[in-house]
């Protein structure tokens, strides 16, 4: 088993697809500096850059798909995708119902997210039930370094659209970017098993819409993607050590397609579900699982940690608006003591 | 006409002096996140805003604290914001990239190109509202190849809306060289909507504001938008802690990490031709290089050796600015521990 950071592993996931794959571009914002390695061995040709036109380059991908290449597309930050959103919600996701499925778009997007750096709230946000909320639009997110590289490749592989989100607390490069600035004089909470791992001597694409279970409880179930993850199987082992309650802690990795089967496994066991989301919490993911359960005709408790408001650039209200240990303790002990 | 250029010079040094304090809160890590600074611009900034007054609108992008400080807003409330107090201009709760003031009809955001539509907004309500007040929207020319942007200048055109858009050219979008992803002549796109360029040397605050005096006064008597392009440096990068600046400013340091990755990706088998990877090394060197040459043609260095005014004078109103920088830096600083005390 090798060991890579989390964006060692897209990268040296996507390397071998471009190598494999001649189809396989790469187009975006500032590419050529965010990724030296690939403009080093692949060319401008094949990673290019793009001026700052969302609206135009995400649109191109569109069409650079449906013309035979895979295209991935770099936006920087998934808060900056708002400004072509109609490229996705439109063209993009719509495509394949239109031409009665006979064109597909297999385009990757790829953006960081979420927060806990102080970058404010068009900075840091999740966005990923909103982008889900649309048919025809896959959106992944990875919480390790081996998902990460081997869902690249299940994206790549995709035939439709997929939204492809980095967690910047997991992506050292992003971390480094937009919140370090090389600086020893600020820290940050990342989870560490989500930030460096072991990956695969050969990767092999991670199908989308695969829950996986990280940790085995029968008292209660936490779901989550991302950071999230690593914050749940935090606090389920604080749960264990100060209460004596177990939780099974579920990662979806992808929202959308969204392993309903698993969770609804999971809650018929536990009777008690428990959505810890960076998200925000209104209209999102979390009221998904929900609404999954109870159409499942599982009675289940249910409780969520959201993030239910813009985040504060203040590092110490994000902080306690983002969806920490102490947060999911407290409503998972309210779930079970109930 | 011609400007109070001492008053030019107050106004470029207090935000000059303003981001250098900024810039030391942001290396003790006081301050979070990114934090972009409208360091070298200053001449074009003094240059439009001192033209404004009551009921003119300002709608600023990411480097937004040299026209808050210039138009007058609250010192001690700016640096309060960047700290994350409650004491700031927005409880804390936006950061630099958001600083705003609704008495002044000036705000920030950090999507780039936003400026343009906010102003065409401002500049709507001023048509209706405020006849003879005007907005000004500050973008840089990374923004001008972004869509809204473009609406907007279309938009300003057909309603005749008093607004001047003011592109700050520092060549650097983020940190690709904007040459290489802009098509075409700015000014000339410009003129394309119909709407009257004029090309300045940012680093001339007088130029700037002689150009923006022509401007402004036209938008104030109805006779529709106007784009000043003006050039600039931007010696601290796209941001503090920029990562191409800091390769220039500690090669050794900052390359150890780089180049084995770099060199081992680079001679990898499978992948492009030797002669186009030679060109994403060359490429790679130039936007170091462009990252480096941004030093010199500071504004506000000109715009002193300009002054004609005695020794004396000019020492009393330096230290006036500094007194001035000090005394909000600590009242912010001290709002910072009254919260979390």
């Amino acid at each position: 088993m090798r060991e890579l950071s989390f964006t060692g592993a897209i990268e040296d996931a996507l390397a071998h697809a471009m190598a494999d794959d001649e189809r396989v571009v790469v187009f975006g914002e500032d590419v050529p500096g965010l990724r030296m390695n690939l403009y080093a061995r692949f060319g401008e040709a094949r990673v290019r850059p793009a001026p700052i036109s969302e609206s135009a380059f995400l649109g191109a991908a569109v069409g650079a798909a449906m013309a035979g290449l895979r295209p991935v597309v770099e936006i920087m930050l998934v808060d900056f995708l708002p400004v072509a959103m109609s490229a996705l919600v439109n063209e993009a996701s719509k495509i394949a119902a239109f031409s009665g499925g006979e064109w597909q778009v297999p385009m990757v997007v790829r953006a960081s997210c979420g927060g806990g750096y102080g970058d404010g709230g068009q900075h840091e946000q999740a966005l990923w039930a909103w982008l889900a909320h649309i048919p025809g639009l896959s959106v992944v997110v990875p919480s390790t370094p081996a998902d990460a590289g081997g869902l690249l490749l299940g994206a790549l592989a995709h035939e439709g659209p997929v939204v492809f989100l980095e967690h910047k607390l997991l992506a050292e490069d992003w971390l480094d970017y937009m919140g370090g600035g090389g600086r020893t004089t600020v820290a940050f909470d990342v989870p560490a098993a989500g930030a460096r791992g072991p990956v695969p001597e050969t990767w092999q694409p991670t199908p989308l819409g695969r829950a996986i279970g990280l940790r085995e409880g029968g008292d209660l179930t936490i779901v989550g993607v991302g950071v999230a993850v690593h914050r749940a199987l935090e606090a389920a082992d604080r749960l264990a050590a100060e209460s004596g309650f177990e939780a099974s802690v579920i990662d979806l990795r992808s929202v959308q397609p969204l392993d309903r089967q698993a969770v609804c496994e999971a809650v018929r066991g536990s009777r008690r579900l428990l959505v810890v989301d960076e998200d925000y919490r209104d209209f999102g993911l979390s009221g998904e699982l929900a609404a999954t359960v109870m159409e499942a005709g599982i009675g289940a408790r249910y409780a969520r940690v959201c993030v239910e408001d813009t985040i504060p650039f203040d590092r110490r209200r994000e902080a306690q608006v983002l969806p920490n240990t102490d947060r999911i303790v407290a409503a998972a002990s309210r779930l079970v003591e109930r | 006409m011609t400007p109070d250029n001492l008053k030019l010079y107050r106004a470029m040094l207090t935000s000059r002096r303003l981001e250098e304090a900024i810039s030391e809160l942001w290396r003790d890590g006081l301050i979070s996140g990114e934090m972009h600074l409208g360091i070298g611009e200053e001449g074009i900034v003094a240059g439009v805003v001192d033209h404004l007054d009551e009921g003119d609108a300002i709608a600023a992008d990411h480097r937004s604290t040299p026209p808050m400080v210039m138009r007058g807003v609250d010192l001690p409330a700016i640096v309060a914001e960047c700290l994350g107090s409650s004491a700031g201009l927005g409880r804390g709760l936006g950061g630099h990239m958001h600083l705003m003031s609704r008495r002044h009809i000036a705000a920030s955001s950090g999507i780039v190109g936003a400026s343009g539509p906010l102003a065409c907004g401002f500049a709507l309500a001023n048509q209706q509202l405020r006849p003879d007040r005007v907005a000004v929207a500050f973008f840089g020319e990374g923004a001008m190849n972004q869509g809204m942007l473009m609406e907007s200048l279309n938009l300003a055109g057909c309603w005749r809306l008093p607004v001047v858009f003011v592109c700050k050219d520092n060549g650097m979008a983020i940190t690709t060289p904007s040459q290489s992803v802009t098509s075409g002549d700015l000014p000339e796109r410009v003129r394309g909507f119909g709407i009257p360029a004029v090309e300045v040397d940012g680093a001339d605050a007088e130029a700037v504001w002689q150009a923006a005096s022509e401007a402004i006064l036209r938008a104030r008597r109805g006779g529709g938008p106007g784009y000043l392009h003006a050039s600039c440096v931007r010696p601290e990068g796209h941001f503090l802690g920029d990562p191409l600046l800091r390769i220039v400013r500690r090669p050794v340091t900052e390359l150890r990490a780089k180049v084995g990755p770099l060199t081992r990706a680079a001679s990898s088998p499978q992948g492009a031709g030797v002669a186009q990877r030679a060109a994403s090394l060359g490429g790679i060197t130039t936007m170091v290089a462009r990252a480096a040459g941004m030093r010199g043609r500071d504004p506000v260095r000109r715009h002193r050796a300009r002054l004609e005014i005695d020794r004396g004078r000019l020492e009393a109103l330096e230290n006036e600015v500094e007194s001035a920088v000090r005394a909000a830096v600590e009242e912010a600083l001290a709002s910072l521990e009254e919260v979390s005390a």
